[in-house]
């Protein structure tokens, strides 16, 4: 109560409730983007975005170019993949994704060439300043999303949808505003802050293309205060840019959230998810990182082949933001960029630590939608020991979206999916709030995710039963 | 012996050679806030140290003992309570035993304390926890607040010890020197009802009406001033004492984010009215709400035990409606009924209410209720 006060009285834009992690983000703010060449073979999966896996466009064991197309899907939830280095592909293997769940796809090894594997210069076109002579309204918005198609550009904030889909003009709904989401709310993340400090203008342009694209009026920058640095770059690189304006945020978790963001820079409510998108109140958020990749596939005819990683958290030596290659392994990566992994870490995060999900072994590659490596000591991360629910109200008190926590996470313990979903499980952003408060270290958010996908399991089920 | 400490440790795992390392697989989020459930009982127990200080003061030694003999007997059921359903004592270290004795033992009268009604302080500690918790399963799973549960049973065994209201000892050093040995005094609010008794009964019938209008002045006349009730100076349970304090002490848990500030606003805002209204329909029947506010459990009870999480909704308007039904609940029998005192009663009553409260009050998710497919 009393921070939102206090939110209110510095001017911040924030939403209702939510929490106040640690921020930990000084191990790597202030380290600039590297770039990273890998040593070791990569690993591409054909999985890297909401919706069907993309088909091999290549034959195994054939000699690709960099940023030659490699595999593709005629689904319109997809976005191509592309050779994110010069080099021969292998046969195809199966590997464990860096995702919730620990799914398992098929991904295609590649072998980066000894040679010119990158275009000289890579790093500084990539990191280029001088955007100010490209006109966004020079392009048709067709043309913007069909770009943006080509270039394999889906959501880098995490929830990888792709891009081209959310811009692509939809006369029934049109949006007015492109919300630029620079929250970075998630704990040791510094990826898309490093990113807003060294290329704001490409952001810019991105965001104007955007908006352009879908037909929106207005842009909204929004970035949390503890970024003053990156503000102060963002104001300065969208001064005089028709309609774009910027607008700090409270340092809130989890402010990067679309469902947050939105309430909290437009004041407009997006209807309930599964159902509700924030397109239904005429809003596209787009991430600063996916901004940047929206400039360079529509104005360079550059494809998302590489992304900022931010490497971070007391499990590693050097903690730092390297320009890896789609498809690097966790392992080369930390090794070779990272000072590797000391002895006493014990857990790997593909993500920040608030819903960043682990993984098993460091073999995993790094995909489209990883902004992070988090590795974690054992005295940094939480040791769970579930207790008694005490009705104390912390989780509902703090969920961003109103919801019971408790309630639904007891329905889904005593296996009552109809009761779970009396209370709104489906809206469930598994933002993790609530196991972040519980006091009787009730792990809420992993109860309330394992019943959502049992859900979808059940009304499969009773599809099929209602169909024979 | 230390070779098998040795051996217990777990080796550091290998780094760079022999294959893969593996690392812990768990769902996120990989932070937590430091909240505990003993943390949050360990805050309870350190709001009410002041005010156990202050019983201290007003009662001496018998405040202490029954304090002790309330915790002892709640952690004994505890123990109990863990034997029988078979799980680990760890519990006992959560402190929510140390608290439901505690705040049995603000609702006692410290005579209980004196004398070879001593046991009854623990029998009621024991059936606070025993029968108010552990039977239904411990932490987390009573429908009703152990420590009124508790009270509830002293009060149906011991009618009489638990109305044995002796001065406090600031005030019986004052009696003394005005000449009198009082070995009992009466509450406030049992004078207030008296006072009520008498107008309504001088009402009642206009032949008696100056006799009984003279009695309700001579009642009125001993009820004590609004800062003495503040400060806490007469009259009644350990709790009963300091207003004032028991108010700083809430509110302090109220700002550490223990205690929720919903059930003690409600409660307070509707004690307020309905002591105005009642007071402007009969000012000579009726207290004014100030009064009301500074007596009785009112100032305890509301940031006390109104806020026990478990017996009341988690919704946070359910938590208002409780709040506002105790507090109607307790203005009620205040008013109306034949008891001095109703908070226990409104807690009990709200407690077994709880769950009809938070079905009506499930609130709606931000962007509206999932749409149905």
């Amino acid at each position: 109560m009393i921070d939102v006060l206090m939110e209110r009285l510095k001017g911040l834009k924030s939403f209702q409730r939510g929490i106040h992690p640690p921020h930990r983000k000084k191990y790597s703010e202030s380290a600039p983007i590297e770039l990273f060449t890998p040593t070791a073979d990569l690993l591409i999966p054909m999985s890297q975005h909401i919706g069907p896996p993309c088909q091999l466009a290549i034959k195994p064991r054939d000699e690709v170019t960099y940023g030659q197309k490699i595999a593709d899907n005629e689904h319109p939830i997809s976005a191509p993949i592309h050779a994110t280095l010069a080099g021969k592909t292998g046969m195809t293997a199966i590997t464990l994704l860096p995702g919730p769940g620990g799914r398992r796809c098929d991904a295609i090894p590649l072998k980066p060439a000894e040679e010119n594997a990158l275009p000289e210069g890579f790093l500084a076109e990539f990191l280029d300043r001088n955007w100010g002579t490209v006109e966004p309204t020079s392009y048709e918005p067709d043309e913007i999303v069909q770009k943006i198609r080509t270039g394999g550009l889906v959501g880098m904030g995490g929830a990888t949808f792709p891009t081209y889909f959310k811009l692509k003009r939809n006369p029934e709904r049109p949006v007015d505003t492109v919300v630029l989401n620079g929250a970075e709310c998630e704990p040791y993340l510094t990826a898309d802050h490093r990113l807003m400090l060294e290329c704001p203008e490409a952001i810019v342009c991105g965001l104007q293309l955007a908006m352009h694209a879908a037909g929106a009026q207005r842009a909204i920058i929004a970035i949390e205060e503890n970024k003053p640095d990156a503000i102060e770059a963002m104001k300065k690189a969208a001064a005089g840019k028709p309609g774009v304006e910027v607008q700090v945020c409270a340092t809130k978790y989890p402010m990067g959230g679309e469902r947050q963001l939105i309430p909290a820079v437009l004041g407009r409510a997006v209807p309930s998810a599964p159902a509700g998108l924030p397109l239904d109140v005429g809003v596209v958020v787009v991430n600063v990182s996916t901004a940047h990749g929206i400039a360079r596939a529509v104005v360079k005819d550059q494809p998302f082949t590489h992304r900022v990683v931010t490497v971070t958290g007391l499990g590693v030596q050097k903690p730092g933001n390297f320009l890896t290659p789609i498809g690097t392994k966790f392992s080369d990566l930390i090794e070779n960029a990272a000072g590797g992994v000391t002895a006493e870490a014990v857990k790997v995060l593909a993500g920040g630590p608030m819903m960043g999900p682990t993984v098993p072994n460091l073999g995993v590659p790094v995909i489209k939608g990883v902004g992070g490596i988090t590795v974690m000591i054992d005295t940094e991360t939480a040791h769970w020991q579930e207790g008694a629910c005490i009705r104390c109200g912390r989780c509902i008190d703090n969920c961003p979206l109103y919801l019971s926590p408790t309630k639904i996470a007891h329905s889904i313990k005593h296996r009552d999916y109809d009761l779970a979903n009396e209370f709104d499980m489906l809206a469930c952003c598994e933002c993790g709030c609530c196991s972040f408060m519980c006091p009787a270290q009730i792990p809420l958010a992993q109860y309330i995710r394992a019943g959502k996908n049992q859900w979808r399991i059940i009304q499969a089920q009773r599809k099929a039963a209602a169909g024979s | 012996m230390s070779d098998a400490t040795n051996a217990a440790k777990p080796t550091p795992l290998p780094v760079k050679d022999a294959g893969p390392r593996e690392f812990l697989v768990s769902s996120p989020p990989h932070l937590a806030s430091g909240a505990t459930t003993r943390r949050i009982m360990f805050e309870v127990v350190v709001a009410l140290l002041p005010l156990l200080a202050a019983a201290i003061y007003f009662y001496r030694l018998p405040a202490l003992i029954l304090t002790v003999l309330c915790v002892a007997g709640a952690l004994l059921a505890e123990v109990i309570g863990n034997a029988m359903r078979g799980c680990s004592q760890s519990s006992l270290g959560d402190g929510s035993a140390i608290v439901t004795g505690m705040i049995l033992a603000f609702s006692l009268p410290a005579a209980m304390a004196t004398g070879v009604t001593w046991y009854m302080a623990f029998l009621g500690g024991l059936v606070a926890v025993g029968l108010g918790k552990a039977v239904f399963g411990g932490i987390g799973n009573n429908l009703f607040n152990p420590a009124m549960v508790g009270r509830a049973f002293l009060m149906i065994c011991f009618p009489a010890v638990m109305a044995a209201w002796v001065p406090t000892v600031p005030m019986k050093a004052e009696l003394k020197e005005a000449g009198v040995d009082a070995v009992t005094t009466a509450t406030p609010l049992y004078q207030a009802a008296k006072v009520s008794e008498y107008v309504s009964k001088a009402n009642a019938d206009p032949a008696k009406s100056e006799e009984f209008m003279a009695k309700a002045n001579e009642v009125r006349e001993q009820m004590p001033g609004l800062w003495r009730l503040a400060y806490g100076n007469v009259g009644g349970c350990l709790g009963e004492t300091s207003a004032l304090l028991a108010l700083i002490c809430g509110l302090w848990l109220v700002i550490r984010g223990v205690a929720d500030w919903r059930q003690p606003l409600a409660l307070l805002i509707v004690v307020v009215v309905f002591a105005l209204l009642s007071h402007w329909i009969s000012p000579e029947r009726f207290q004014g709400p100030l009064y009301h506010l500074t007596s009785g459990a009112l100032m305890f009870g509301a940031f006390f035990i109104a806020t026990d999480y478990i017996g009341a909704p988690v919704n946070p308007w359910g938590r208002l409606v409780f709040g506002a039904g105790v507090g109607l609940l307790v203005m009620l029998i205040r008013v109306f009924g034949t008891y001095p005192e109703g908070f226990m009663f409104a807690i009990l009553i709200m407690n077994a209410l709880t769950p009809i409260i938070e079905r009506l009050t499930t609130p709606t998710p931000f962007g509206g209720h999932v749409a149905a497919k």
